[in-house]
């Protein structure tokens, strides 16, 4: 489904890294690494911080950024939260759940489509409109749930998120699904050729008679509703929704884009990175926490791996540059 | 020059009258000495965090470590001095965060200045590294038995009085930082070689450079300097709540950098002021310490910040489109 391209040095580099540490936890603890509920637990608590890492990507390929995916999530899910508890009568029929989702959704969209329009009509930069509406919708987010946790989700909604079908957890096949789908999107579609053109140069981009209004608004409603599916994940499985929930997730979520080699500078990126990203990152947490590691020390592991990873492509680029002196065309990555 | 800054800052020098009126009328509390003595103190740690910000900012930069750093120098200061029995001498303490900090921001300066490494993904991969650095490494605990120099420190006041309703106010003496550093950043700024040079990076950094500017230098520079502060901000933040928190200050890095913005600082450099960033920070202070003084329940203030940040880009964004349209 996603192609894999091991041409490209970044994802080999990022392959080589992922199995590497798969295989040394294995080694140094066989029986628990390995087991079946270790692999088990993992693949219940990433999708809903890759789903995010996925919304930042998509915005970063324009050249843009979301930092308003943690509060569109949470918001998007305080109002299937707030329509599930305080409106039906019967939260726990089909009906009221299946419009507590698409609840979720279509503000996940409608805040999308917010930071778009700011981008695309008022021309405010990406990094301080999102800025604007990450305080906008954090706050409105403590608003309507008045800065308590909200809880009693149905047992139907909660299947969502602690759930498995056929044995595979539902927040990791709703990841695959949605990042298989993110990535057709982007490499199969005349959408996914505009944004990445767009991306690359943006002034190329204008003259070929691209509408960079339209893309860019598509993107970031995308990245609202891709954040929403996020907010879904958390509400299910802790069956809660609070204001304060995954306020680290935002700069993470951005490390692990950059780290799967998404440019901030646009165009350049693969949603398999990514994912292979996200992956070595939650093997290491899971790894360390086993080697009886204080729970920060993933900190240190990740943002320490982030820099070393850029240091040495920075390297090798500088040293091609030299070799072959600085005409040769930059691949930014 | 002075009448041209002046112009730039009048809307949001406005927008701080307009809200200090609108809080005073809507209750009076706002103008008792202890409300006022309660908003100079939390303006401390954020204003020198936002002046740090800002000169980073001017540099085309952007820099969210400078939490961690802040709480990393602070806590590891804290712990060195309890240790070491040296917590006689409040300067020691002072110096040394000081100079872990700019050693920190060295380390920011290492792959920003010579590796020519993307500022925000710096300083979001040391964000994590410090902070990691700190609890694993110094430790997690709260540290509530701070050394006496700096417990002597906080009790230290510049101002202190009964109001007329029998409450204490008082204004530390650890509130002169502010002051001394806006007057610092804008010495630098605007009398000397390198604050010309920082305008200029933040300009066009290729364009400083033939102009002759030691770009690598400056940034180093910039880093360390932010550093310095920063950890200057944490050592004032632990000092006055007489507790080492580790868990504090990281989190509130997009706080800071919003009201650097709201103070006319642009994302894409040299632009900046000390006055426009202090104004800022007056802005973002009040919202969050007395929208509650109305009767507006707190968990507004959020959606009033991010209001005024899309409404102050907006503008910003709009007048400067008109100012292009009347000289072409």
């Amino acid at each position: 489904m996603i192609r894999l391209k091991v041409s490209d040095p970044h994802t080999r580099l990022l392959m080589a890294m992922t199995v590497a540490v798969f295989l040394a936890m294995s080694l140094l603890k066989p029986g628990v690494f390995l087991s079946w509920n270790n692999l088990r637990s993992i693949s219940f608590q990433f999708p809903e911080f890759a789903l995010l890492a996925l919304a930042v990507s998509v915005t970063m390929l324009t050249g843009g950024i979301d930092l308003s995916i943690v509060s569109t999530a949470l918001l998007a899910a305080s109002a299937g939260a707030i329509l599930q508890t305080q409106v039906f009568e019967n939260p726990s029929s089909l009906a009221a759940t299946g419009l507590a989702v698409a609840a979720i959704f279509a503000v996940g969209a409608l805040c999308g489509g917010v930071n778009g329009a700011l981008i695309v009509h008022l021309r405010i930069p990406p990094i301080l409109a999102t800025l604007g509406t990450m305080q906008l919708f954090s706050g409105l987010t403590i608003a309507v749930t008045g800065g308590t946790a909200l809880y009693g989700f149905s047992d139907r909604f909660l299947f969502l998120g602690n759930s498995s079908i056929l044995g595979l957890p539902v927040p990791l096949v709703i990841f695959v699904l949605l990042a298989g789908l993110t990535g057709l999107l982007l490499t199969r579609t005349g959408f996914g050729f505009k944004l990445y053109l767009l991306g690359g140069n943006p002034r190329a981009a204008r003259f070929s008679g691209i509408n960079s209004a339209q893309i860019l608004l598509r993107t970031y409603i995308l990245s609202g509703v891709l954040a929403s599916f996020a907010g879904l994940i958390m509400a299910a499985r802790s069956n809660s929704v609070n204001a304060d929930y995954g306020a680290s997730y935002l700069l993470l979520s951005i490390l692990v884009a950059v780290l799967g080699g998404i440019n901030p500078d646009g165009g350049f990126g693969r949603i398999s990175g990514l994912v292979l990203a996200v992956l070595s990152l939650q093997f290491i947490a899971s790894g360390l926490n086993m080697l009886r590691f204080s729970s920060f020390a993933k900190d240190l592991v990740w943002g320490g791996l982030l820099l070393v990873v850029l240091a040495v492509h920075q390297a090798v680029k500088n040293r091609r540059n030299r070799a072959t002196g600085p005409l040769v065309a930059e691949d930014k990555r | 020059m002075a009448l041209l800054n002046w112009r730039k800052e009048l809307p949001l020098f406005g927008a701080v009258l307009g809200l200090i009126l609108i809080l005073g009328v809507g209750n009076a509390a706002f103008f008792s000495l202890d409300n006022l003595a309660d908003l100079l103190r939390n303006s401390i740690v954020i204003g020198i965090m936002a002046l740090g910000v800002m000169v980073v900012m001017a540099s085309g930069g952007i820099d969210v470590s400078f939490t961690a750093i802040a709480i990393f120098s602070a806590y590891a200061t804290t712990r060195l001095l309890l240790e070491t029995g040296g917590g006689e001498s409040i300067v020691l303490a002072f110096v040394s965060a000081a100079f872990l900090g700019s050693i920190l921001g060295l380390i920011n300066a290492l792959f920003i200045a010579w590796l020519r490494l993307p500022t925000l993904i710096v300083t979001l991969g040391t964000l994590s590294l410090f902070r990691g650095a700190m609890l694993t490494f110094l430790g997690s605990e709260y540290i509530t038995a701070l050394p006496n120099s700096m417990v002597a420190f906080s009790r230290w006041d510049l101002v202190t009085g009964l109001t007329s309703g029998g409450s204490t106010y008082r204004v530390p003496v650890a509130f002169l930082a502010l002051p001394l550093t806006a007057v610092l950043v804008s010495l630098l700024l605007n009398r000397t070689y390198w604050g010309r040079g920082i305008y200029a990076i933040g300009g066009d950094r290729e364009s400083a450079e033939r102009a002759g500017f030691a770009t690598a230098g400056l940034q180093t520079f910039i880093y360390c300097f932010v550093g310095a502060l920063s950890a200057l901000a944490g050592m004032i933040h632990v000092t006055l709540g007489r507790i080492a928190n580790p868990f504090d200050l990281v989190g509130m890095e997009l706080n800071v950098i919003a009201a650097v913005v709201l103070g006319g600082a642009r994302l894409t450099g040299g632009y900046g002021s000390v006055t426009g960033t202090l104004l800022g920070v007056a802005l973002i202070v009040m919202i969050n310490n007395s929208l509650i003084l109305l009767g507006v329940p707190s968990f507004w203030q959020r959606v009033v910040v991010g209001l005024l940040i899309l409404i102050g880009a907006g503008t910003t964004v709009v007048r400067g489109r008109a100012l292009r349209g009347v000289r072409t």
